[in-house]
């Protein structure tokens, strides 16, 4: 078989996957960025040539600067909380004691809760009136009366990333726990006889084989924490005064509650450049990790 | 083995314990909820434990009676199936054979990356245009519509864990086969595609998750029973004026169940799927 035949052949067998592709992905996007550069209703006009106005006016607005804000708090603080608890579970799963299978198979119910049914939860937790919380707080004495979590500006925010690590800090742990198993035990065997404390045997043994997936790990949930939409439309709809509102939600509420297609439009395109100067980055990032390993 | 000294065994235990506290109490209080009397849960203070079990929350979400509760629930966990089957079977069917394509063919596999980029992008990015696209169509508030829009997440996802299935068969076996003078089709249907059969229900469970979690396209692009799916509709009952919380709960627990046993059932697979690079977004 010739080169040539073998690669008009794979095309062949792509050609289903990338038809789907090009029409629910890549025609969309640009049409996305036509729409960016107008000022388009979500229903009714189609909206009229604007040039740069719609990036010009979202850069400056206060309510991108406070959304971008929030959802760099939002990812910074919940992912970091992630892989620090993920990498201390995982630790403590791969030493031994009675019940570890057990527990493991527990970690797997948090990352397969559906996120609504989630956010849900949580919601219901942190009821101002009835909630888990507050039950429980006022009864060990920690609070005197009942507390509005999620109604509060000061608490909100902390709050949801509370519930957002709770689902996906096992993710990272079972992750970590899988590279973990993978380094050879007579490596660690021969540090101790070295001599070498834990803090170095986890430093120098455990680590490079930790790094590589931990990364991984990292790029995925800091990509996904940026994204945020459901835990937040749920529990919050971006509420009180704007305090959990975050880019998602900010193009939600543009393009869909005010119809503002084309604004919308531009502003999910600044989120989309956002993300893949992250991306982009991390990918650098771990090249240079593997690079260096 | 390491020397286990005492001291660190008791905090290797109380570790665990307080690991195990964390993750269930949510969880069994979610289900406590559920099977509690609604004065139970209003009690102030608060009661931990149903003075009695009461299901009827269950029978009331369960229930087939007309204009009910439980018909707008029955429908939209009908719905939610169907979109997630018909999203699900569709991406495999379109995955299949490109990542086998993209497995075999070193010299178009650069058009994976290209397939894997757009999964980074943001829902926020695509959704304006579906949404013409869709209204233009007369799709929305249609569950077809809405497996056709899951493809934009399924397809790339399966496309990705599916190519790194194909790649652990190797490709001596077709080889072999091909020099014994089998046919391209028959290699794949008699030869390949069994031995890949484990990777493909592992990619079809994944996609079917996904799907099955989805909320913010099937919230922009569906507006009642005929195509609500069940995120939709519990996100309605969280924010509504529900004043018994055991019923949210309750729709929360069955909403829950099939991942859950899905996630148990299948947890090895499940966890090498995810140690290989693919994460449940």
């Amino acid at each position: 078989m010739s080169a040539n035949w073998i690669s008009t052949r794979a095309w062949l067998l792509m050609l289903p996957l990338l038809v789907v592709m090009v029409s629910v992905i890549g025609w969309p996007l640009v049409d996305t960025v036509r729409l960016s550069f107008t000022d388009a209703k979500l229903v009714g006009t189609a909206g009229s040539f604007v040039g740069i106005d719609n990036y010009a006016k979202m850069l400056t607005g206060s309510n991108f600067q406070r959304a971008l804000v929030t959802t760099t708090w939002f990812a910074v603080v919940s992912v970091t909380a992630e892989m620090v608890l993920g990498v201390f579970a995982a630790l403590l799963l791969n030493q031994q004691f009675r019940g570890r299978a057990a527990l493991r198979a527990l970690m797997i119910l948090p990352w397969a809760l559906p996120t609504v049914v989630n956010a849900t939860l949580w919601r219901l937790i942190y009821n101002p009136e009835y909630g888990a919380l507050n039950a429980a707080l006022t009864q060990l004495g920690l609070i005197d009366s009942y507390r509005s979590w999620l109604g509060e500006p000061g608490s909100a925010l902390t709050a949801l990333i509370i519930a957002d690590c709770w689902k996906n800090f096992p993710l990272v742990a079972l992750i970590a726990l899988a590279a973990l198993q993978a380094v050879p035990r007579d490596i660690t065997a021969a540090a101790l006889v070295d001599g070498a404390g834990p803090f170095n045997r986890f430093r120098f043994v455990v680590m490079p084989y930790l790094a590589g997936p931990l990364l991984v790990a990292l790029v995925l949930r800091t990509i996904e924490a940026f994204k945020v939409f459901d835990i937040i439309w749920v529990m919050t709809r971006g509420g009180p005064a704007n305090s959990t509102r975050t880019l998602s939600i900010l193009v939600y509420q543009e393009a869909f509650s005010f119809q503002r297609a084309g604004s919308g439009a531009s502003l999910a395109l600044i989120v989309t450049l956002l993300v893949t100067v992250l991306a982009v980055a991390y990918a650098a990032l771990l090249r240079r990790a593997a690079g260096a390993s | 083995m390491e020397r286990q000294n005492p001291l660190f065994t008791a905090f290797v235990y109380a570790s665990a314990l307080l690991l195990t506290a964390v993750i269930l109490a949510p969880i069994v209080w979610l289900f406590i909820m559920s099977i509690s009397p609604a004065a139970d849960l209003s009690a102030k203070p608060l009661n931990w434990w149903p003075s009695e079990i009461d299901l009827s929350r269950y029978r009331t979400l369960l229930s087939a009676v007309e204009n009910s509760a439980g018909a707008a629930f029955i429908a939209s966990l009908v719905n939610s199936l169907q979109v997630a089957g018909m999203a699900t079977l569709a991406a495999i069917a379109v995955a299949v054979p490109a990542a086998w394509a993209v497995s075999r063919t070193p010299a178009v596999s650069w058009s994976l990356y290209a397939v894997i980029a757009t999964y980074m992008l943001p829902p926020v990015a695509l959704a304006v245009p579906l949404y013409m696209g869709l209204a233009y169509f007369g799709l929305l508030n249609s569950v077809f519509g809405l497996a056709l829009v899951y493809l934009t997440i399924l397809a790339p996802f399966t496309t990705w864990l599916l190519k790194s299935g194909f790649d652990a068969i190797p490709r001596e076996i077709e080889s072999a086969a091909m020099i014994d003078g089998a046919r391209l089709d028959q290699i794949l249907r008699l030869l390949t595609l069994p031995l890949a059969a484990p990777v493909m229900a592992t990619s079809a469970l994944f996609a079917f998750l996904l799907a099955w979690d989805e909320f913010f396209y099937a919230l922009l692009f569906t507006s009642d029973l005929r195509a609500k799916t069940l995120t939709v509709a519990i996100a309605d009952l969280a924010g509504g004026r529900v004043s018994d919380y055991g019923l949210i709960a309750t729709a929360g627990v069955l909403a829950a169940l099939p991942p859950v046993l899905i996630g148990l059932v299948m947890q090895r697979a499940l966890i090498s799927g995810l140690t290989s690079g693919g994460v449940k977004g």
